[in-house]
C-alpha cells in the first residue's frame, strides 16, 4: 500500500506535457523502480504521480537518418542489452546496464529512469557519458537537445524544465562510429548492488590498430555527478597503444576525479580502484578495437 | 525397522509452499486487522520526556496511539530459552513493552494502531518525540570502561556478566624455556539473519483470552513470555504458529508477539496486527553478537600448545535478550577443541547502545571458530608447519570426554571429515603449488574445523512430547511441540515416525502447525536440537501406539500379541508371516466396535538427559584479485558428521544454506552504526551486503556417518553447525594466498585494501 496522493496517466508525449504543466509539483513514474521505493521510505510520500508508463512511441531502440543511435528512454535494460542497434554499435551500454540490479529490476527499470535520478552511482551514466550522449527533452515549447555533462547539475538534480520530460537518449554517429568499449562495475557483491565505483572506457584506434585516435573515460562515483578524466583522454590521444600508455592512462585519471570518503567506501580505496580499473578498461577497449597488447 | 529413515524422502510440505498455497501469518490475517506500526527512538541513548501525538491522531483513520508512558510497569526477558524455576537461571528482565529509557537507535517508543497502513506510516512520522540525550556507548570494552554511559541500574560497567574456565595453571606453564608466543586479536561483526519473511504477528480477544499469531520458532516459550509481560496467567495466552519463512535463531526470541498481544487488549479486543520492515527487522529484532577475540598461545616448536589464554568481549546492545549464554558457550568450546593442559579463559558480556544481541545459527561458534581457525593458522605460519598436520595432532583426540554434558568422541571423526574434504579439494597439492606465487591475481586453500553440541541439556531442560492420532484408514496425524521453520523437520519426523510405528511414509500425516491449546508441550526450534530431542518422543509415542494396536489386533484375531507385528502398514504373524489383516481395516473394525470401541491415539513426553558432539570442517579455494582488492570463492566443501543422516537430501540442503552464510560472514556483511550518532547505516538489502547467488562456488557438502549412540535414530546436530567454520577457512584460504593474516571478518574489499597497503603488496 502506498502513500499516493494521485496518479495521472499520460496517453501520449503532448498529454505529458500538460499533465507536467498542470501539476508542477507530481513525481514522473516509469518503471518504479525507484520512485516507489522512495514512497515506501516515505520521502516521497503523500506524492502526486504522472505515470508514463504506457508511452511505447518512447520505448525501442532505432537509427535516425543521420546515423544517429536514438533509445526512447522508456526503453527498458533487458531491452537495451539485447538490442541489436546496441549489440552492433554500443554493446558497453548493454552489458553496463545488464549490470543494474537484479533480472527483475532490468525488465522494469528504464534508461530515461536511471539517468534522470541524478545519481552518480547509476550504470547507464559512466557509459553515456563516455559516449557523448545526448539527452532529448520535449517540453511546451517542443524538443530540447543537451549534452549529457550539462544535463547533470549536481547530485541527485537534473536539467528538466517546466513542463518538461525527457523522450530520448541520443547517441551520435560520429561518436560511436568504430569506436570500442569495456565499463568496469566496482560493486561488494557481484549482483545486486549498486556500483562502489563504475569506469566507462573507449577507444577508436588507427586503421592500422597501432595508435590510439581518440580515447575517452568516464567515471560514476568519482564525484558528486558522472565525470570525464580529460586529462587521461588527452594523454592517449595519438599515441601508440601499449600496455605503458594504458599505465600512464590509468594514473592521468587521478587529475580529474575527487571521490569521496563516506561509510560505503573511502577516498583512497576509490581512487585506488579508479585507477586500477581505468587500465583494465582500457586494455579491454583496445583488444576489443583490435588491437594488439 | 529402517524403511523411511535415511532416504531422501520428498518434503511433506514442498507443494503446498512451492505452490504459494502454504499459509503464513500474513495469509491468515483477517482484513479488517488494525495495522500497528513502531515509532522507534531516533536517539541512540536517552530518556522519552513526552510524546506529542495531536498531530499524529487528527490523522483520519489513527485509531490509537500508545506511547512508553501508557504500558504496564513490568520488565521481562525475551530470550526463547526453557523457563527455569531457579530465578538465579532465569533470563534477565530489563525491557518494558515500549521504553522510556532508550537504549539504542532503533528501540520502541510508541506504537500506532491505524485502520490501514498509509495511516499508521503518517502518523508515526507525526509524532514529536522529545527526550533527554545521554552520551552513547558503541564498543564492549569502551562501556566497560570506568565512567563509560551506563545503560541498565543494576549492571555496573555495563557488564552482563562474566565467566571463567581454568585448568592448570597457565602463568607457571608459559615459562617453559623455548616456548614461542602466537598472540591475536580476533573481531567479528554484527550481522542480521535475513530470513525470508520478516516477523510479524497478529492478536486479538477471545473469550476473555488473548490468541495471538506468530511468525516464531519457540510458541510454547512465546505463550509464557506474554503472559508474563503483560502480567496475566499463561493459560489465558493462546499462541498459533503457522508456516514461517525461516528464523534463524531471530524468532526464537518473544519479538512483538508481547507488544501485539497487548495492544488488542487496549482496543477491546480487536484484531490487532504488527508486522516488521525489512529495515525494522534488521535494528529492532535481534542480530548476531559482535565478539572481539584475544588469544595467546604458547607453543612448542613441534606445534604442542602447552599453554592457552582465551578473552572474548561480546557485543550484546541496549538489551539483554540471550545474553551471556552465546560468548559462554563459544568460550567452551576453546578448551575442548585444541584441549590444552594448562588454560585461562575469561569472557564477558557487555551492554552497548546497539541493537540487541539475541540466538542466531551458531550461538556464538561462528565467533569462536573465526577466532580459534584463525589463531590455528597464524600459529602454523609463525612455525612453518601445516595447518592439516596441526590440526591433526592438537584437536580434541577419540575418546575425548567434556565432564559437563558427558559428551563423547567416538569416532576418529575429525580426521575422517578433514581426510573427505582435502581429497575432495585436492587440498596437499593445492597447498604446495600455491605457496610460492607472485604477480597480482593469487590462488590459495585454507581449512577450518569446528564442533558443536546437539541441544541444550544440562544447562537447560530437554523435554520433548508428541501426539499421535490412528485414522480409520491405517493413517495417522502425529503433533510436537518441536516446530517446521523451514529446515525440513516436518519431513524428518514424518520419516521417523513411520518407522517407529510401522506405516509407509505415505499414511504418515504431520500436523505442522502448533497451537498451543491443542499441541503437546515442546520447546520449539533452535539450538539444532529438533531431529535428535523430537527422535526420543516419536520412537516411544510410536512404541506406544504400536503396543495399543498389537493389543487391538489381538482382540480382533486372537493371536497373541507376541506373536504379531506392524509392518508396512499390515498386521503381519510373524511365525508364518501371514498378512492377517491391514491397519486400516483393523483401525476401522475398531473404531466402530459394537464390543469394544477405541480411538487408538498415542501421547508421551520424553525427558532427555544427554547431548552429543557433532562435528565437521570447511576446506575453500579463493583467488584473490590482489590490485582489485577481491576475493572469488572458486570451491567449497562442508564435511559433517551429524551421525546417521535421516533424509540425505534435506542434510545437503542444511548444509548449503550454512554454507551460504559462512560466506556473507567471511566476506560480506556487516551491520554498521554512524560513530556519531548510534544510527544503523545499512539496514536493509541494498546496503547490507548478503551474498548472492553469483558470489558463491558450487556449494559440496559430503557426510561422514558414525551413528550417535545417545540417539535413538542414531542421528545428531546438522542445523547450525554448516555455519561454523566456512568464514575462517575463507581466512586462511587468503592467507595461503597472500601472505596476508586478516583478523576481522568480514574480509571485505575495504579490509583487503588496507591490508595489501601494509603488507606492501599494493603501492600507495
Amino acid at each position: 500500500m502506498y502513500d499516493m496522493k494521485a496518479l495521472y496517466q499520460a496517453a501520449s508525449v503532448e498529454d505529458a506535457v500538460s499533465l507536467r504543466m498542470a501539476h508542477p509539483e507530481a513525481q514522473i513514474i516509469a518503471g518504479g523502480s525507484d520512485v516507489l521505493v522512495q514512497m515506501r521510505e516515505g520521502k516521497r510520500a503523500g506524492a502526486e504521480l504522472i505515470s508514463i508508463q504506457t508511452l511505447d512511441e518512447m520505448r525501442g531502440v532505432s537509427l535516425e537518418e543521420d546515423g544517429t543511435l536514438r533509445i526512447g528512454s522508456l526503453t527498458s535494460f533487458s531491452h537495451i542489452t539485447r538490442d541489436p542497434l546496441i549489440q552492433q554499435y554500443i554493446n558497453v551500454l548493454g552489458e553496463a546496464v545488464d549490470q543494474v540490479g537484479g533480472p527483475q529490476i532490468r525488465n522494469i527499470g528504464t534508461i530515461g529512469g536511471n539517468t534522470c535520478n541524478g545519481v552518480t552511482s547509476a550504470d547507464s551514466a559512466s557509459t553515456l557519458f563516455a559516449w557523448d550522449a545526448i539527452v532529448e527533452l520535449t517540453g511546451p515549447q517542443g524538443i530540447r537537445r543537451q549534452p549529457i555533462g550539462e544535463f547533470y547539475i549536481q547530485a541527485g538534480k537534473v536539467d528538466i524544465r517546466e513542463g518538461e520530460i525527457q523522450t530520448a537518449i541520443l547517441i551520435p554517429k560520429e561518436s560511436y562510429a568504430n569506436c570500442f568499449g569495456h565499463y568496469i562495475k566496482y560493486a561488494m557483491r557481484s549482483a545486486m548492488d549498486i556500483a562502489t565505483l563504475g569506469t566507462s572506457v573507449n577507444v577508436r584506434l588507427s586503421a592500422d590498430k597501432k595508435t590510439v585516435e581518440r580515447a575517452r573515460v568516464a567515471f560514476g562515483v568519482a564525484g558528486p555527478v558522472p565525470l570525464r578524466a580529460v586529462h587521461a583522454e588527452e594523454l592517449a590521444a595519438g599515441q601508440p597503444v601499449s600496455l605503458e600508455l594504458a599505465e600512464k592512462f590509468a594514473q592521468a585519471v587521478k587529475e580529474d576525479i575527487h571521490p569521496r570518503d563516506s561509510w560505503r567506501a573511502a577516498k583512497d580505496f576509490r581512487l585506488h580502484i579508479a585507477v586500477e580499473s581505468a587500465g583494465r578498461a582500457f586494455i579491454e577497449s583496445v583488444k576489443l578495437a583490435g588491437g594488439d597488447l | 525397522m529402517s524403511k523411511s529413515v535415511g532416504k531422501s524422502a520428498i518434503r511433506v510440505d514442498a507443494y503446498e509452499k512451492a505452490s504459494g498455497r502454504a499459509k503464513y501469518m500474513d495469509d491468515l490475517c483477517g482484513r479488517e486487522a488494525l495495522i500497528a506500526k513502531i515509532c522507534h527512538s531516533t536517539i541512540a541513548h536517552g530518556y522519552v520526556k513526552a510524546v506529542d501525538t495531536t498531530a499524529a491522531e487528527a490523522i483520519p483513520g489513527v485509531v490509537k496511539i500508545l506511547t512508553c508512558f501508557d504500558v504496564p510497569d513490568i520488565p521481562f526477558a525475551t530470550a526463547g530459552h526453557p523457563w527455569s524455576t531457579d530465578p538465579s537461571h532465569q533470563d534477565v528482565a530489563d525491557r518494558k513493552l515500549l521504553n522510556q529509557h532508550v537504549r539504542y537507535y532503533g528501540d520502541d517508543v510508541a506504537v500506532v494502531l491505524a485502520e490501514n497502513e498509509v495511516a499508521a506510516a503518517q502518523a508515526v512520522r507525526a509524532l514529536k518525540v522529545e527526550y533527554e540525550e545521554l552520551p552513547f556507548v558503541l564498543d564492549p570494552q569502551e562501556a566497560m570502561k570506568d565512567g563509560a554511559p551506563q545503560l541498565h541500574e543494576k549492571y555496573p560497567n555495563n557488564i552482563l556478566a562474566h565467566s571463567s574456565v581454568q585448568r592448570g595453571d597457565y602463568e607457571s606453564a608459559r615459562q617453559e624455556p623455548g616456548l614461542i608466543k602466537v598472540e591475536g586479536w580476533y573481531d567479528t561483526p554484527t550481522v542480521q539473519h535475513c530470513h525470508l519473511e520478516n516477523h510479524g504477528c497478529f492478536a486479538y480477544e477471545e473469550a476473555g483470552r488473548v490468541v495471538v499469531v506468530s511468525s516464531t520458532q519457540i510458541p510454547h516459550i512465546v505463550r509464557r513470555i506474554v503472559g508474563q509481560a503483560l502480567g496475566r496467567p499463561w493459560g489465558q495466552i493462546r499462541l498459533i504458529k503457522p508456516y514461517i519463512g525461516g528464523g534463524f535463531g531471530n524468532k526464537q526470541d518473544a519479538l512483538y508477539e508481547p507488544l501485539c498481544a497487548w495492544c488488542t487488549t487496549q482496543v477491546g479486543g480487536r484484531l490487532v496486527k504488527l508486522e516488521c520492515t525489512r529495515e525494522e527487522t534488521f535494528v529492532s529484532n535481534r542480530v548476531r553478537h559482535a565478539v572481539r577475540t584475544h588469544l595467546i598461545s604458547y607453543v612448542r616448536p613441534d606445534g604442542t600448545i602447552v599453554a592457552r589464554k582465551f578473552e572474548s568481549f561480546s557485543n550484546q546492545g541496549g538489551y539483554a535478550s540471550h545474553g551471556h549464554s552465546i560468548n559462554a558457550k563459544g568460550m567452551n568450546t576453546t578448551p575442548q577443541l585444541y584441549p590444552c593442559a594448562n588454560v585461562e579463559c575469561d569472557s564477558w558480556t557487555v551492554y552497548t547502545n546497539i541493537p540487541v544481541g539475541g540466538a542466531m545459527r551458531g550461538y556464538g561458534i561462528p565467533q569462536a571458530m573465526f577466532a580459534a581457525e584463525s589463531h590455528a593458522d597464524d600459529i602454523c605460519r609463525t612455525l612453518g608447519i601445516s595447518p592439516l598436520e596441526f590440526r591433526r595432532k592438537n584437536l580434541m583426540p577419540v575418546g575425548f570426554t567434556d565432564g559437563f554434558t558427558k559428551n563423547e568422541l567416538y569416532h576418529d571423526t575429525f580426521n575422517q571429515c578433514m581426510d573427505k574434504g582435502i581429497a575432495m579439494m585436492d587440498y596437499l597439492r593445492k597447498y604446495e603449488d600455491y605457496k610460492n606465487q607472485t604477480g597480482p591475481v593469487r590462488r590459495g586453500v585454507g581449512l577450518a574445523v569446528f564442533w558443536y553440541n546437539t541441544a541444550v541439556w544440562p544447562i537447560s531442560v530437554e523435554t520433548s512430547s508428541c501426539r499421535m492420532v490412528l485414522n480409520q484408514d491405517g493413517s495417522l496425524q502425529f503433533q510436537t511441540g518441536e516446530t517446521e521453520i523451514g529446515q525440513g523437520c516436518d519431513t524428518a519426523y514424518s520419516q521417523m515416525v513411520a518407522d517407529a510405528v510401522g506405516v509407509p511414509l505415505s499414511d504418515v500425516h504431520v500436523v505442522s502447525t502448533q497451537d498451543t491449546d491443542i499441541t503437546p508441550f515442546g520447546t520449539g526450534a533452535y539450538a539444532s536440537r529438533q531431529t535428535y530431542i523430537g527422535g526420543f518422543s516419536i520412537i516411544q509415542t510410536g512404541q506406544a501406539l504400536r503396543e495399543r494396536i498389537l493389543n487391538v489386533a489381538h482382540e480382533q484375531t486372537r493371536m497373541p500379541v507376541s506373536n504379531l507385528d506392524l509392518v508396512d502398514g499390515q498386521i503381519v504373524r510373524k511365525s508364518d508371516g501371514r498378512v492377517l489383516k491391514s491397519l486400516g481395516e483393523l483401525a476401522t473394525e475398531c473404531l466402530y466396535s459394537t464390543e469394544h470401541s477405541q480411538h487408538i491415539t498415542a501421547e508421551t513426553t520424553a525427558q532427555i538427559k544427554s547431548n552429543a558432539y557433532s562435528f565437521g570442517c570447511s576446506v575453500v579455494e579463493v583467488e584473490v584479485d590482489i590490485p582489485m582488492c577481491k576475493v572469488e570463492l572458486v570451491k567449497m566443501v562442508n564435511v559433517h558428521d551429524c551421525g546417521r543422516l535421516i533424509n540425505p537430501a534435506l542434510a545437503e540442503a542444511q548444509v548449503h544454506g550454512g554454507m551460504s552464510m559462512a560466506i556473507g560472514y567471511g566476506l560480506s556483511e556487516e551491520l554498521k552504526f554512524d560513530p556519531k550518532t548510534g544510527k544503523p547505516l545499512n539496514n536493509n538489502f541494498l546496503d547490507y551486503k548478503l551474498s548472492t547467488m553469483l558470489d558463491h562456488p558450487t556449494l559440496e557438502a559430503a557426510f561422514v556417518e558414525n551413528p550417535e549412540p545417545t540417539s535413538p535414530f542414531g542421528t545428531k546436530s546438522l542445523g547450525e553447525p554448516p555455519a561454523c567454520s566456512g568464514a575462517p577457512a575463507i581466512r586462511n584460504a587468503i592467507l595461503n594466498a597472500t601472505g596476508v593474516a586478516i583478523d576481522v571478518c568480514p574480509i571485505t574489499p575495504h579490509v583487503l585494501y588496507r591490508k595489501f597497503r601494509e603488507a606492501g603488496l599494493i603501492e600507495e
